[in-house]
């Protein structure tokens, strides 16, 4: 269903107690996008979609995600409304397995009767987690963790995923087969958040694009319409 | 060497007992880095709390199990809950005071209510045995420490091997900011691991109840033993919960029997320092 808003941020306010991160952020996500966030180091990307998670309290606005007001909740109560977070650091968990950490990702009641359905569909997409699923969280590689933080996001069933530094440290031989997984998760009508340092690759793979600068949305518009230069004064303020 | 048998049959069996009073010290430890020095004394009030039931009931203490065994898991879920809960996450400290002052509130109490005597829970068990050749006898009543002792480790174990919560517990003390984005409410979820934490130190109470004398004051020493069985064996480990429990308990008794038994405690301790020494993780530890 086109035109359906899948996220829906409003003014929102964050404070690190009396640091104020996000200043009056908005943004929207329609159901099956790919929106991008881009911004330099400290902007408030990360802070945005932790706030988004849960994981922290806004202090003024609201956020609206598929109908269901979830400013304020903690994460487990928004893992099953269908939001999920691709941490920054993909937190795997090194000393469970690689299918113990993608269980893991079942863990709210409502998915747990669909996981094995819900298992093989992510072997498939990254089979080199099947190759490996016997083996302890911190022993893959940092591009198999990074898929085995998308699988295990995958696993709670979700239908927006908010994917925090996904190409962070990795190759780009990597980085280029993760965004085309991505695509394929995006074909099949999940909703993707995407921050990213990587502008050139988060621009051509999204829908619409938002840009930060200092806690504020600066600038949002379809990636096309983004210019070098308004990147570049998003960027660095000149 | 014949008479070696019987210091290392009774160590073995020993080791059981001592696997099972450190389980849920060793879970909590390695999972929710809480070192709780209340462990022994609330393994103590479930000693306590068997023989009430004992006396009020008139069963065997072994029956008691089913009473003592629920009632601390609640007893545990809201120490965490009530308690722990609010000081977790700061410092290392915090908690560490919180569970001090458990254990002196608990010691008090049972002696406000049960007087400094000792007690022990009577069962015919102990003056059974089994002989085994002329000068080796096994006691039943350490046989049955041992092998329930064996059964608690195996149910946790498989617990958390298998379990959504058991996993989810592990996941939480891997990484907590993970955990919680899977929707696992991690602060319930440590509520959880104390209470099955303090059901194994209900049926250890019980155990020791059955096996030895206790008075209001006897946790502390079996929080010493819990604390050396979980350092030899490794933080959160149950494998290296049962080895340290046989080394610790194997050391006493042989240490006991080549001098004389008032070195008992000191050979504990010795098999203690080995280790530290030479291997600070414990025997199954990971990374700290």
């Amino acid at each position: 269903m086109p035109d359906e808003i899948a996220l829906k941020v409003s003014n929102l306010d964050v404070h690190y107690k009396d640091f104020q991160a996000l200043w009056n952020v908005f943004l929207e996500a329609q159901k099956g996008e790919i929106v991008s966030v881009i911004g330099a180091n400290g902007a408030g990307k990360s802070t945005l979609l932790n706030t988004i998670a849960g994981l922290l309290a806004p202090t003024q606005g609201a956020i609206e995600c598929l109908g269901e007001k979830i400013d304020g909740l903690p994460p487990y109560k928004i893992v099953p409304i269908g939001i999920t977070l691709v941490p920054e650091g993909r937190r795997i968990f090194p000393r469970l397995t690689v299918y113990e950490n993608l269980i893991m990702g079942s863990y709210t009641p409502r998915t747990r009767s669909s996981r094995n359905e819900a298992l093989k569909k992510i072997y498939q997409l990254f089979p080199v987690l099947k190759d490996r699923h016997n083996q302890m969280g911190d022993t893959l590689s940092g591009g198999e963790q990074q898929m085995l933080a998308i699988g295990r996001a995958l696993m709670s069933n979700p239908k927006l995923i908010l994917c925090d530094e996904i190409s962070l440290g990795l190759a780009p031989v990597v980085i280029k087969s993760i965004y085309g997984r991505l695509r394929q998760i995006n074909q099949e009508g999940i909703t993707i958040v995407l921050v990213e340092q990587d502008i050139k690759r988060s621009l051509k793979v999204a829908n619409r694009a938002y840009i930060m600068l200092e806690g504020k949305m600066v600038l949002e518009g379809e990636p096309s319409s983004i210019s070098e230069e308004q990147v570049r004064k998003a960027y660095f303020g000149i | 060497m014949e008479s070696l048998l019987q210091p290392i049959l009774n160590g073995v069996l020993l080791g059981g007992l001592y696997a099972v009073i450190a389980i849920g010290m060793s879970t909590m430890f390695g999972i929710v880095k809480l070192v709780n020095l209340a462990h022994g004394d609330l393994m103590i009030m479930s000693s306590y709390l068997s023989l009430v039931i004992v006396a009020w009931l008139g069963v065997n203490p072994l029956w008691s199990l089913l009473g003592v065994v629920p009632v601390m898991f609640f007893v545990g879920f809201f120490i965490q809950d009530f308690l722990i809960n609010r000081v977790l996450g700061k410092e290392m400290e915090p908690p560490l005071l919180v569970a001090f002052g458990l254990s002196i509130i608990v010691q008090n109490f049972l002696l406000l209510i049960f007087t400094p005597d000792a007690r022990s829970l009577t069962t015919d068990l102990a003056v059974k045995t089994i002989p085994l050749g002329e000068h080796l006898n096994l006691a039943v009543l350490y046989l049955v420490d041992f092998l329930l002792g064996g059964a608690v480790i195996l149910a946790v174990y498989l617990f958390f091997k298998n379990t959504y919560m058991g996993r989810a517990i592990r996941a939480a003390s891997d990484d907590e900011m993970g955990a919680s984005l899977m929707g696992v409410n991690t602060r319930k979820i440590y509520a959880y691991a104390m209470g099955i934490a303090m059901m194994t130190a209900g049926v250890a109470g019980v155990l020791v109840g059955m096996t030895f004398t206790f008075y209001p004051h006897t946790g502390p020493q079996y929080l010493i033993i819990a604390m050396g069985v979980v350092i030899i064996g490794g933080l959160g480990s149950m494998k290296g919960c049962l080895a340290g429990g046989l080394i610790l308990a194997l050391a006493q008794l042989l240490g006991a029997h080549f001098t004389s038994p008032g070195y008992q405690l000191l050979f504990g301790y010795g098999a203690l320092l080995v280790v530290l020494g030479l291997r600070p993780q414990g025997l199954f530890g990971g990374k700290i």
